[in-house]
């Protein structure tokens, strides 16, 4: 069916055999994707007006919502999560475009050496570097407060709205710096020097031309990193909960650990959260439609014009060495430090006296954290393994066919982008309490999590390289008298495989430090590296937890080193 | 090979609805001849051309290569049991595979197994026909735009197919090279006698190659014929227009001529055309002659020349007749500046009318007045 099927509108008029096989993979997967991802939704929004702890024992009542919008606390929480989202989309963003303006667009010597660096923080787990961020800021014992003490007499506080913003901020600056430095190179440098030809000078030509132009893009940046702070669980967890600063997101969570466990009203909150991240990407989409309308985003790259730096080139290249001093080398270090003593200090010239390689000993003879490790890598290489053969199958019916229906199964797939992962494990708790698969508390359930969550990366990446191949490609294979499994087999796989390893490799990574989705749903049996070492931030084993990021972090080095090496050899084949 | 075409039909639904891009398309192309599709984009012809490959499925009509049909009614030979080599417009030459297994490819996906040495040799039989020998070895995607083309004409013909089809396989080339690959397919197809169809938006690809042309528009065939005739003996304005370059005249018919310029020019008329009707003169630059002085022959008018602009192998003229410019090549040799007066002579028997139907180019040239 595949050539044939694929491009003819008179399909329908098919033999009945092959449109039904079509169909069914159609109808399958749109029921899969449905069950995945509309159900849990579903369940949701039916836990939120329940007074019961399941679907099962349904009693109405708006009471959750009542107090998740209307009592004093209420708007104390979605003040600080306004603060806190926009306080970290606005640092991380300042921090991200600065950082691509001087890479793109100005000629600061090595520029790739700073194009790495900017991007290497996104390998450290965003619970590592929190908990780095509280060895150097906890008031009394952060390496940076200690000097500050000594010498000021005052200290800074992690736990506190600035603390959580300066963390979740710095941790999502290259986020930023991924996305304004795709928008700087692909703004045409030749609209840029229109103005400059009409007698511009360079201040007004970069405000009424170049900011004008990427205003849209900024709006965007902004809008993600914004609904991706308010998702994020670690900073608010293990900073603003010890702060007694509560977002929607520890507030979901401290709504199933108080005692009894009010479901109803996790629910609620999550329902608030979930309204509040769909209505910014739904913004976010508008803005970046407006932003296609432009000339300015073609997805052609150009060469840029550079700016002269001159002498500013050296405050530049501190600036940037600050930069990588913050968000790579102090809290690396740190965690170095504190894995290597038996208790977490001030560093001082006793360290070397105390020096232990204990807390790597524990790490790797304790039996919970040893199986969280080999549960990670199991639900990251299922997990990425389904979410890449299920959105292959999206994509080429999606891209290559016509069938009626298609775009459905395209929107599912791209529905979890909007679910917060706490919100995901919320309403996974209120489907598998209602319907009798008792698959709470197993690897199953986070598996599904895992799946459903990644779906749109997966979709994003298969269908991108779907469309990079020419449909010309598999029709020439057609002609030439393979058969669609031949073709499929010997055309369509092969040149898809650099697309399909590089989801693949993507999700995998983001699931080994995946946290939020699995904090409600895991159990003794079922815990992973990221829920591990929240747990044992719990019974304050800080010197342990240095040992396994460090451990964690060399690993995630060097796996993506290697497996880079992998996919950057199938792109050369390709 | 015999190929015959009846009553080809095929629509497109859409989201703006159905969008009928073949209707009622009949054509035959006798063995061994060389047949093109030509018309302007979105006139159907690619769309006939992957019917006959079976990458599309035609809602009506017959397609018959011999005594086998391809499709009909219920019948649809699906594309890989066509025995057809098919170029591709991009070339779609597979990036993960050497020179010689994109060649070797339809070979080893055939129905019976072939030894390997039989697979060489076919293919290095099929290289050498299209001048690449010695690449075999080299990755695909390291070709040259031109190699990529010969290389695509390779892969077509290793199977010897029954029937070649060319999806406009030139107009990604630049212009040098796109004139030697015109004359190597020429070349090759004469020599190989393979049924070929060919579809191409370009009238000279379609004149110099082939044995017969038809034109297309808004998906059905509105003429056919050699090149000669086509151009020689367009039957409408739109075919004049689309093969080759025309000014065309509006007027009323007369006796052996049309009443324009002020006069009447004398011309061939087509058959059974009313005097008194409205017809349609077709002036054809190259044909038109152009003077400094007048020299008494038949159809001769006085003009001024307007434009006259020197390329190397004619002077490309326009000369004002009584308010109409008029368009009209003239031999790189002849000495003539803008604004001075000028006779020009439309010879008669390369003249021709046609009935006007109310068609118009789609630029109408404005007139250069004094304004410059």
């Amino acid at each position: 069916m595949a050539v044939d099927a694929t491009r003819s509108a008179g399909g329908l008029r098919a033999p009945a055999l092959r449109i039904n096989v079509g169909v069914l993979i159609l109808g399958a997967a749109i029921l899969l994707l449905g069950y995945l991802t509309l159900v849990p939704l579903g369940m949701l929004l039916l836990g939120s007006v329940s007074a019961g702890a399941s679907a099962l024992d349904f009693e109405f009542t708006l009471r959750n919502f009542q107090r998740v919008l209307t009592d004093q606390a209420s708007i104390e929480l979605l003040g600080n999560s306004v603060l806190y989202g926009a306080g970290a989309a606005l640092l991380a963003f300042t921090i991200g475009t600065a950082i691509a303006w001087v890479v793109e667009r100005s000629d600061i010597p090595a520029r790739h050496i700073w194009y790495g660096l900017a991007l290497v923080p996104l390998i450290i787990p965003g619970i590592i570097h929190t908990i780095a961020w509280l060895f150097l800021l906890s008031p009394e014992i952060g390496w940076i407060n200690a000097p500050l003490k000594t010498l000021f007499g005052f200290s800074l506080s992690i736990y506190s709205l600035p603390g959580m913003i300066w963390v979740e901020g710095l941790h999502s600056a290259p986020l930023a710096f991924v996305l304004m430095s795709a928008a700087f190179r692909m703004t045409d440098p030749s609209l840029e020097e229109a103005a400059a030809t009409s007698r511009s000078d360079p201040w007004s030509t970069l405000r009424r031309v170049t900011l004008p132009l990427l205003l849209p893009t900024i709006a965007s940046v902004v809008l993600i990193l914004f609904v991706r702070a308010l998702e994020g669980f670690e900073v608010p967890a293990i900073i603003g909960i010890p702060g007694r600063i509560y977002v929607y997101t520890s507030r979901v969570y401290l709504s199933l650990h108080q005692s009894p466990p009010n479901f109803g009203l996790a629910a609620a909150y999550a329902t608030v959260l979930l309204v509040i991240s769909v209505g910014g990407l739904l913004l976010h989409r508008r803005a970046t439609r407006r932003t296609e309308r432009y000339a300015t985003v073609t997805g052609k790259a150009y060469r840029p014009r550079r700016q002269r730096l001159g002498r500013f080139r050296f405050v530049a290249m501190a600036a940037l060495g600050l930069y990588g001093l913050l968000a790579v080398v102090l809290p690396f270090v740190v965690l170095i430090y504190s894995s290597l003593v038996r208790v977490y200090s001030v560093p001082s010239f006793d360290f070397f006296n105390e020096l232990t390689l204990e807390n790597y000993a524990y790490i790797l003879g304790d039996e919970l954290t040893v199986r969280s490790i080999v549960n990670s890598l199991v639900l990251g290489v299922s997990a990425a393994t389904l979410v890449v053969a299920l959105t292959a199958v999206i994509a080429w019916v999606n891209v290559r066919t016509r069938i009626r229906g298609r775009g459905l199964l395209d929107f599912l797939a791209f529905v979890p982008i909007t679910i917060p992962g706490i919100v995901m494990g919320i309403a996974l708790i209120w489907v598998y309490f209602t319907i009798p698969i008792r698959i709470y508390g197993t690897l199953w359930i986070l598996l599904i999590a895992y799946v459903t969550r990644y779906l749109p990366y997966g979709i994003r990446g298969t269908t991108a390289g779907l469309v990079q191949i020419h449909q010309e490609l598999e029709e020439a294979a057609s002609a030439a008298g393979a058969h669609w499994w031949a073709t499929f087999r010997r055309v369509t796989v092969p040149l898809l495989r650099p697309a399909l390893v590089g989801a693949w490799i993507y999700i995998f990574i983001i699931s080994l430090r995946e946290l939020s989705s699995g904090i409600l749903l895991y159990s003794s049996q079922s815990v992973v590296v990221a829920v591990r070492i929240f747990d044992m931030r719990d019974s304050g084993q800080y010197t342990a937890i240095a040992a396994l990021s460090v451990m964690m972090i060399v690993s995630l080095v060097i796996l993506v080193a290697l497996l880079q090496r992998v996919g950057g050899r199938t792109v050369r084949e390709a | 090979m015999t190929l015959v075409v009846e009553g080809l039909r095929k629509t497109f639904l859409t989201d703006r609805g159905d969008v009928r891009a073949v209707e009622d398309v009949s054509f035959t192309v006798e063995d061994g001849r060389f047949y093109t599709l030509l018309g302007p984009s979105g006139c159907g012809k690619t769309t006939t051309l992957r019917c006959l490959a079976g990458l599309e499925r035609p809602e009506g009509g017959t397609i018959k290569l011999d005594d086998t049909v391809l499709s009909s009614g219920g019948r649809f030979v699906p594309t890989w049991d066509r025995d057809i080599g098919m170029v591709f417009q991009s070339y779609a030459i597979w990036p993960h595979m050497s020179v010689f297994e994109n060649v070797a490819f339809p070979l080893r996906v055939a129905g019976a197994k072939l030894p390997p040495a039989t697979i060489h040799d076919r293919v290095l039989e099929a290289l050498a026909l299209v001048g690449l020998e010695g690449l075999e070895d080299r990755p695909a995607p390291q070709l040259s735009g031109g190699q990529q083309q010969r290389l695509a004409l390779a892969r077509a013909l290793v199977r010897k197919p029954k029937l070649l089809l060319l999806d406009e396989p030139l107009s990604n080339l630049d212009a040098k090279l796109r004139e030697r690959m015109r004359i190597e397919i020429r070349e090759l197809q004469r020599r190989l006698a393979i049924t070929t169809v060919y579809v191409t938006h370009d009238q000279g690809e379609a004149l110099f190659l082939s044995h017969r042309v038809a034109v297309m528009q808004a998906g059905r065939i509105v003429q056919e014929g050699g090149p000669r005739e086509l151009y020689g003996g367009p039957a409408s304005g739109f075919v004049a227009d689309f093969v080759g370059d025309a000014t065309f005249l509006p007027g009323e018919v007369t006796e052996g001529g049309i009443r324009a310029f002020g006069g009447t020019v004398r011309c061939v008329l087509p058959p059974g055309i009313a005097t008194g009707s409205r017809a349609l003169l077709v002036l054809r630059p190259e044909s038109i002659v152009v003077r400094d002085a007048p020299s008494g022959r038949p159809n001769e008018f006085a003009g001024t020349l307007r434009v006259a602009a020197f390329l190397g192998d004619h002077l490309d003229c326009f000369i004002e007749i009584a308010d109409i410019l008029v368009r009209a090549k003239s031999h790189p040799s002849t000495q003539l500046r803008r604004e001075q007066q000028v006779w020009v002579e439309f010879p008669v028997e390369l003249c021709t009318a046609i009935a006007d139907d109310g068609w118009r180019p789609r630029a109408l040239a404005r007139t250069f007045s004094d304004d410059d």
